[in-house]
């Protein structure tokens, strides 16, 4: 009897900052190479491809997901926000916004290469846990590898955030 | 912060963010990886599993017609288009090294070593494509260990040269055998540092694009060098200059990592000139462990002669490491060992002085400039036999180094070995340490503590440090790296400034450096000041940034381009105004009278009718409103600066974990720019230094295999692991430039380590243990507490 070929490739359909995307897409490909390569969206970062460095972080319906570890098939019928559409159009998109603002402010980003992920991590965490103590913030950041700043700048940002938010 | 006065300066100093900083927040940025240009291909690159193997057989067939593939490169086919290179400094006496060659033709030398280059449509065929390639190895011997590098019965790796030295350095200052017949004590250590590696975020990539129809070549590059760049690919690929263009548009990250040619991208370049179409070489984590330059890795056996009084009447360091297998192009392998010999208790009245380097091949990766170059390595050796002294003779480590510190009477003073120390300010970052940390306090806490059976230590470290090197680092070896900066500074017709400058960035502020100087000099406002960095077609010839010489040197270019623009701006108002030019100033982007501060002209003004209404213009007058400055450090080697950190730790002596409680430091760059900048630069290179005392280490085995070559495996400080770094400044510009920048970048590199081990060791005090070896894992601590044996 003939076992069928396994697919290489597949059709997906999910939503992408809202927009509705619809293409076959290698069954092997990645969800960070698919966002990059395919759609262009570059915001998303590929630092290690194993899980360790955070630079892909993305969100994917609701939470934060490593995008190299997760195939774009997996994401069929998802709901994904990339920091090219993070900062607009919903609740959290005014945290992303605040965090971009006190990022500038107080150079929590040197070659920016960590930084959209950074602002997603951490508007997880303002949204979560807006009275999150300092060394909550650096635990809740600590899956984010960042070799330009001392991390320092970054959670006086996101510190700052919290507390504009939790009225403390 | 006290700044040399200038007219109308607002912006020098300031705490601004920094206007590109804004399309980085929102995901916009450019990386290289970022560009797709059409028919771009994707290249994948085969490695050398071994440290050290023939190439027996290679057959490139089957991956030839895999699916996607396009072409694929061997050590031969790139060697038949790109002249071989030697990464020798001329000016380091019997340096050598052999010739290479981007991909390996008969023999791979370290593990990792790029063998061949698949170019295909998807990154993903490449890879598949790799697999198809059938190449068998014959094993060679080994050489693994600096130690037995030089021994007799040591295989030699490139019989041409005789042996594995790449080179050997004395320095010699006075009668050091003297001074330790005479010494009432002396305090000797052996201090080793391991290999690392830079580990920047975004890994190496290139892209290159070669028009076969006009021949021209460009290349996006993540460099942090694109005139270096430009240079070496139309050298070894014999092209003219004019025919290669060098874009380095966002960097993410570089440490000096940036600065060297890797072979991967070499092939990449080559592939690009072969095919006429854009190939794209990005180097996965994985590649990047074994690929990118490593760096450190010292065995230092230093001793320190004290008199009975505790005075230093000499010192002596013997230094050892092992390189890669070639020294690194174009800059050579030599640098760290140049700077440990340099700088062992440089700080100080160090007494009579020998220091020997010596750097010796290996089948590791390939070696070289990493942050702070060697200063770490001086600074662990020349702080921790401080703290033995000081211990030996029962004096606070405070004081001891109080009383050793260089008189400041003493400057300028030339060091043996070459570096001139202009003025250094190390009285004044002590006491200003001791005052942010509370020192006292400190110190009271820990006594109480200890009653308690909590353990902890203070460390002090102060270092020495490099910068705005002179052509005594490259060009006068020989090395086509230019010492020189320029800026380019045009007013718009708008009465903007657009500011064309060879600085470079890889985060480090290097944009808005030359935006607030030119702001602050020209009297335009600060939003209308735009900057054009990192393309060799749009900017003039530069060195770019390495060795902490971005805003001391490029700096100093655009202040000086900045006060030309503003002199040919008033000069033609002045006869436009039929008056003189010292009559007017510029503030805000208008022209007004100096004495009454009335407007005079906008900037604008100025412009269009430089511009446009060149019937309102004298006939014999030619505004000049486009200008060029150049610079260039040739009063000494560097620019050498100072500063001084200090580390609190508590050990915990049952499993030899440490915590850090706290970090500070005080560091002299001259003048500030911009604080805001500075600040955090400093602290990300203390948290690299951290990171070397306490995880970093690229463990390899015997054979040379890198044991952990993954992010996984090679541990780096992470946000929960690091303390809040106090950050504090003298200021001693340097009378070598107007703008009296020094470098910020690398220092806190330089001193984080040997702060975090002295605190160590100052925590193991009562235990008698003494660690110096770095990274001080829990292991070494129990170790040392005689817990593990
Ligand atoms: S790239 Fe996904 S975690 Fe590093
Ligand atoms: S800013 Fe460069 S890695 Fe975080």
């Amino acid at each position: 009897m003939n076992t069928p070929k396994p697919a290489t490739e597949l059709d997906v359909a999910f939503t992408v900052n809202g927009e509705r995307v619809e293409r076959r897409v290698p069954v092997r490909q990645n969800l960070a190479d698919f966002l990059r390569d395919t759609l262009g969206l570059t915001g998303t970062h590929v630092g290690c491809e194993h899980g360790v460095c955070g630079a892909c972080t993305l969100r994917c319906n609701g939470v934060i997901v490593r995008a190299c570890l997760m195939l774009a098939v997996q994401a069929d019928g998802a709901d994904i926000v990339t920091i090219e559409g993070a900062a607009t159009g919903n609740y959290d998109g005014a945290i992303v916004a605040d965090l971009q603002r006190e990022f500038h402010q107080r150079n929590a980003l040197q070659c920016g290469f960590c930084t959209p992920a950074m602002l997603l991590t951490a508007a997880e965490l303002v949204a979560a846990r807006p009275q999150a103590s300092r060394e909550e913030i650096r635990a809740h950041l600590s899956g984010n590898y960042c070799r330009c700043t001392g991390y320092q700048s970054i959670v006086d940002a996101v510190e700052s955030v919290c507390r504009s938010r939790s009225g403390t | 912060m006290s700044a040399p006065d200038r007219s109308g300066n607002t912006t020098i100093g300031a705490a601004l963010p920094r206007t590109n900083a804004l399309r980085l927040l929102s995901g916009r940025g450019q990386y290289v990886d970022d560009l797709n240009p059409p028919r771009c291909l994707h290249a994948a690159v085969l490695r050398s599993p071994y440290a050290h193997a023939r190439i027996a057989s290679l057959d490139v067939a089957a991956a030839a017609i895999a699916p996607g593939v396009v072409r694929v490169l061997t050590g031969r086919d790139v060697a038949a288009m790109c002249d071989p290179y030697v990464g020798v400094l001329k000016h380091v006496p019997g340096m050598q090294s052999a010739a290479q060659l981007p991909l390996a033709v008969d023999r791979a030398c370290w593990q990792g070593e790029p063998v061949a280059l698949v170019a295909a449509t998807t990154r993903a065929e490449a890879e598949d494509a790799l697999a198809l390639i059938e190449i068998e190895w014959e094993e060679l011997p080994v050489v693994t260990d600096a130690e037995t590098a030089l021994h007799p019965d040591t295989p030699v790796i490139h019989p041409e040269l005789g042996g594995n030295l790449c080179f050997e350095r004395v320095v010699t200052e006075g009668d050091v055998a003297a001074a330790f017949a005479q010494a009432a004590h002396v305090v000797e250590a052996e201090f080793i540092t391991s290999r690392h590696t830079a580990a920047t975020l975004e890994p190496r990539t290139i892209l290159a694009d070669f028009n076969a129809a006009d021949g021209q070549l460009t290349v996006w590059h993540s460099t942090q060098v694109p005139y270096m760049m430009q240079w070496i690919i139309a050298r070894h690929f014999r092209l003219a200059e004019t025919q290669v263009r060098v874009i380095a548009p966002d960097v993410g990250g570089g440490f000096g990592m940036k600065i060297h040619i890797y072979g991967d991208e070499m092939a990449a370049v080559a592939a690009s000139l072969l095919l006429g179409r854009p190939v794209k070489f990005v180097a996965d984590r994985l590649e990047s462990f074994v690929g990118d330059f490593h760096a450190r890795g010292h065995r230092v056996r230093a001793r320190m002669a004290l008199s009975k009084d505790g005075d230093i009447l000499g010192v002596e360091a013997d230094d050892l490491y092992g390189i890669g297998p070639y020294s690194g192009y174009p800059r050579g392998s030599a640098n760290e060992g140049l700077q440990v010999s340099n700088l062992v208790c440089a700080a100080y009245r160090r007494g009579a002085y020998r220091a020997v380097s010596r750097a010796v091949f290996q089948n590791k990766a390939m070696y070289g400039q990493y942050r702070a170059v060697g200063h770490p390595v001086a600074c662990l050796v020349s702080e921790g036999l401080m703290d033995l002294a000081a211990a030996k003779l029962g004096i606070d480590p405070a004081e001891f180094r109080r009383r050793h510190y260089l008189s400041p009477e003493s400057y300028p003073l030339k060091l043996a070995g070459g570096p001139v120390l202009e003025k250094l300010s190390q009285h004044e970052a002590l006491e200003t340490l001791l005052q942010m940390m509370d020192y006292a306090g400190l110190r009271t806490e820990q006594k109480k503590l200890r009653t308690q059976g909590i353990h902890r230590g203070i460390g002090l470290a102060s270092f020495v440090e490099n910068s705005n090197p002179s052509a005594a680092t490259y060009g006068q070896g020989g090395v086509s790296i230019a010492s020189q900066d320029s800026c380019t500074l045009k007013l718009t017709a708008t009465g903007g400034v657009v500011a064309a400058s060879s600085i470079t960035e890889c985060g480090q502020g290097g944009y808005a450096v030359i935006q607030q100087v030119v702001a602050a000099v020209c009297g335009v406002p600060f939003a209308q000041v735009k900057v054009v960095i990192g393309d060799t077609e749009t900017t003039p010839v530069g060195g770019g940034v390495w060795g902490s010489r971005g805003t001391g040197i490029c700096g100093e270019a655009a202040l000086q381009a900045g006060k030309a623009l503003k002199a040919n701006i008033l000069a033609f108002v002045a006869r436009l105004q039929e008056s003189e030019a010292s009559l007017y100033d510029i503030r805000d982007g208008q022209v007004i009278r100096a004495q009454s501060g009335e407007e005079v002209m906008t900037l604008e003004a100025v412009a269009r009718t430089a511009y446009f209404r060149t019937d309102q213009v004298p006939k014999d007058f030619q505004p000049e409103l486009t200008v060029t400055r150049s610079y260039a450090q040739k009063t000494y080697n560097g620019a050498y600066t100072n500063g001084i950190q200090a580390s609190y730790v508590e050990v915990d002596t049952e499993t030899g974990f440490i915590k850090l409680l706290g970090h500070w430091v005080v560091d002299d760059c001259g003048t500030v720019i911009n604080p805001l900048l500075v600040d955090e630069q400093i602290r990300g290179a203390c948290v690299q230094g951290i990171g070397a005392a306490l995880f970093e280490q690229c463990v390899y085995s015997p054979e040379g295999q890198l044991m952990n070559g993954s992010l996984m495996d090679y541990l780096v400080p992470m946000a929960g692991e690091m303390p809040d770094i106090e950050v504090g400044h003298t200021c001693t510009p340097t009378a070598t430039s107007e703008l009296g920048a020094k470098g910020a970048g690398e220092a806190g590199t330089a001193g984080a380590s040997a702060a975090v081990l002295n605190a160590t060791n100052d925590a193991l005090g009562p235990f008698g243990g003494v660690v110096s070896e770095i990274p001080v894992t829990p292991e070494r601590i129990l170790r040392a507490l005689g817990r593990l044996s």
